[in-house]
């Protein structure tokens, strides 16, 4: 691992109620979860909706309290404290709910400025106009409103908000998804610059593997609230060891005819799990197509096992030799 | 693909132009739409979103919302010309022979009717069948669409289930009555990666049984590659180029199917992807000349002062540009 991580977690877990609070019954929606990030790079975090990516995200920026596990800054837990939190800061997936349209972009991209203390007046202003012109939006724009702007241009917003606090994670919950594909590549690209200029860290969650190929060097691949896959991008995307991640590559659509009527017929069977009753064993054991006896048993843990070149969470990785061109 | 004697469109349109008055302008979502669909062919229109390419097809299934001006030259469907038939026909024909599956099967499904209820309603007003009859077909519809113990669940609510088997149920409304065309207006854009791909499979398996031609309206180049015969992309309410997948994937003529190409991130390269720059044009006061010049690397004099129409090219292909890639791509 490079350099020292800025951020760590360790073994973060957090349940949820479900079906209100006398009848309901608690599920995990994360359990067991550990990462670290370092300055400069990005780590993807990537899983189908209720793998627990999202709330993942949200115990990193402090959004959410973990029932169990520590969250480290440069080393140190991370407390309920303004001055860490200013460090951790969010891109939210939906550009159109997570702009307040009452108030100008002005104030949008300020409010980190304000509630840290970071500037007023005049330098308040010249530095939210910085910003416009870091995500490349023109600094005009700053006292006009959110409806004002397309879908592309508001995810620039709330780029520029997140980095008003000069953080040095940026956690970015799945930013791009709400984005018509040649906008998605604008938003990227800027997440790249903006990192190369600035050498933040980044936690990029998505669910669509091709983007994150584009964006990350290093994937933790989730599944129904655990860690199932982790390793280098192009390992874990070109060549993965868990069934649940080559079969999340096989769904993959790519515009490529030939390669896409290769893939026809090939879908993973079955569904996601309802969370709140998951299968015994290895949670992916029912869709599997290598699922044995002793999947059904004890859950297996996250590790590099023999013959394979990332970590996984499975009895019966594919191991290189295994592996076929795709 | 193999062209019987017997292939004929089952879809023509031409000239389609529908418009909305708003308070603002008259908002041209759609200008000078023509295409054919020919039987059991798969035919996409790709398009980012206000391209025009949902209005296009709800026009023709005549369900556009709001205060639209619909005006075309002709709309054929498997012999009925849908610019002169009456609303009551038009309604009979719905189901019957176009069909229709929409992006957001929870909102598309009655949450107080047992998915029993409103499948078997289908085959009662359309084919007058008996209550039982109609749930026996019902189940024996479930099935087709591979609803795990479709017997068991025909008296669930759409609520008790899943996003891809709710997408599942809604195929199987759109295809009860077995029709000649289905509209699948981004099909699978609400599911996860997993799910996606079984529709897809399963949209295949459906249109091989059923014979039944399939009009898919997209953004996703992906679902494109995957599904479609022929492609038909959209930008601006306006048809800029058209043809076979294979051709247009290999060698797009117009700058936009090549810019949009271009702007998809792919699984096998980490190259940095070359994203659009700027952002689609109002629909209400458009950019004179072609619609795309603003953005386009390729623009000349010529551009901003007449719009290209689309004219045949190549065998098979259209395009509406002054400065098509194609001659390029064949002196190269």
């Amino acid at each position: 691992m490079p350099a020292s991580p800025i951020l760590e977690a360790r073994s973060l877990s957090k349940t949820f109620r479900a079906g209100g609070a006398v009848f309901g019954k608690t599920f995990h929606a994360v359990k067991n979860v550990s990462l670290s990030i370092s300055p400069g790079e990005t780590l993807a975090i990537v899983g189908e909706s209720g793998c627990g990516k999202s709330t993942l995200a949200r115990m990193l920026v402090g959004l959410e309290t973990p029932d169990d596990g520590e969250i480290l800054f440069q080393g140190a837990p991370i407390r309920r404290d303004r001055t860490l939190r200013r460090q951790v800061q969010m891109v939210f997936q939906d550009p159109y709910l997570s702009l307040n349209p009452r108030r100008t972009v002005l104030d949008i991209i300020a409010e980190p400025l304000d509630v840290h203390g970071l500037a007023k007046g005049a330098g308040r202003r010249q530095r939210v106009e910085e910003l416009l012109v870091a995500v490349g939006l023109d600094p005009a724009s700053a006292s006009r409103f959110p409806h004002e702007f397309s879908g592309g241009q508001r995810q620039r917003i709330g780029i520029a908000r997140a980095l008003a606090a000069e953080p040095s994670v940026l956690v970015c919950d799945e930013p791009v998804s709400a984005l018509d594909v040649s906008v998605q590549a604008q938003v990227v690209n800027l997440l790249i610059d903006l990192q190369q200029r600035l050498g933040i860290a980044i936690i990029f969650i998505a669910h669509d593997l091709a983007v994150v190929r584009a964006i990350s060097q290093r994937v933790i691949v989730m599944y129904l609230g655990r860690a199932v896959e982790a390793g280098a991008a192009d390992q874990v995307l070109v060549a993965p060891s868990h069934p649940y991640t080559v079969a999340l590559r096989g769904s993959a659509l790519e515009p490529d005819p030939a390669r896409a009527r290769l893939a026809r017929g090939t879908a993973a069977r079955g569904e996601p799990p309802n969370p709140v009753n998951p299968p015994p064993g290895c949670r992916f054991n029912p869709r599997c197509p290598r699922a044995t006896e002793i999947c059904r048993g004890e859950e297996p843990s996250l590790e590099q096992r023999p013959g394979t070149i990332t970590a996984a969470a499975c009895y019966h990785p594919v191991v290189r030799r295994e592996m076929t061109v795709a | 693909m193999n062209k019987q004697a017997e292939q004929r469109s089952v879809l023509a349109v031409s000239g389609l132009n529908v418009s909305f008055d708003t308070l603002r302008g008259e908002v041209k979502a759609v200008s000078d739409v023509s295409f054919e669909l020919g039987r059991g062919e798969v035919l996409a229109l790709v398009g980012e979103s206000g391209s025009g390419k949902s209005v296009s097809t709800r026009a023709v299934m005549g369900i556009v919302r709001g205060k639209a001006n619909i005006r075309a030259d002709r709309m054929e469907l498997v012999g009925h010309d849908l610019l002169t038939i009456d609303e009551e026909s038009k309604r009979k024909l719905r189901g019957r022979v176009i069909s229709l599956v929409f992006q957001d099967a929870l909102s598309a499904l009655n949450p107080v009717l047992s998915i029993g209820d409103q499948l078997g309603e289908l085959y009662r007003t359309h084919l007058g069948v008996s209550r039982r009859e109609a749930r026996e077909r019902t189940i024996e519809l479930l099935r087709s669409v591979h609803l795990p113990s479709a017997e068991r669940r025909i008296d669930d609510y759409p609520h008790q289930f899943s996003g891809g088997m709710r997408q599942r149920i809604l195929i199987a409304s759109a295809i009860a009555l077995k029709p000649e065309v289905l509209i699948a207006d981004e099909p699978t854009t609400a599911l996860d990666v997993t799910v996606q791909a079984q529709i897809l499979d399963l949209l295949d398996e459906l249109r091989e049984q059923l014979g039944m031609a399939i009009l898919l309206i997209t953004h996703d180049l992906g679902v494109v590659a995957r599904m479609a015969e022929r492609v038909a992309v959209m930008y601006a309410g306006r048809l800029v180029e058209t043809g076979t997948v294979d051709d247009l994937f290999r060698a797009p003529a117009h700058p936009y199917t090549a810019a949009l190409l271009a702007s998809a991130p792919r699984l096998d390269t980490v190259e940095r992807m070359e994203p659009i720059k700027g952002s689609p044009p109002s629909l209400i006061s458009p950019p004179p000349g072609c619609p795309f010049h603003p953005r386009c690397f390729r623009r000349g004099e010529v551009c901003s002062k007449v719009r290209p129409e689309l004219t045949p090219g190549l065998p098979g292909r259209a395009w509406a540009c002054h400065y098509p890639l194609v001659e390029i791509a064949h002196a190269g």
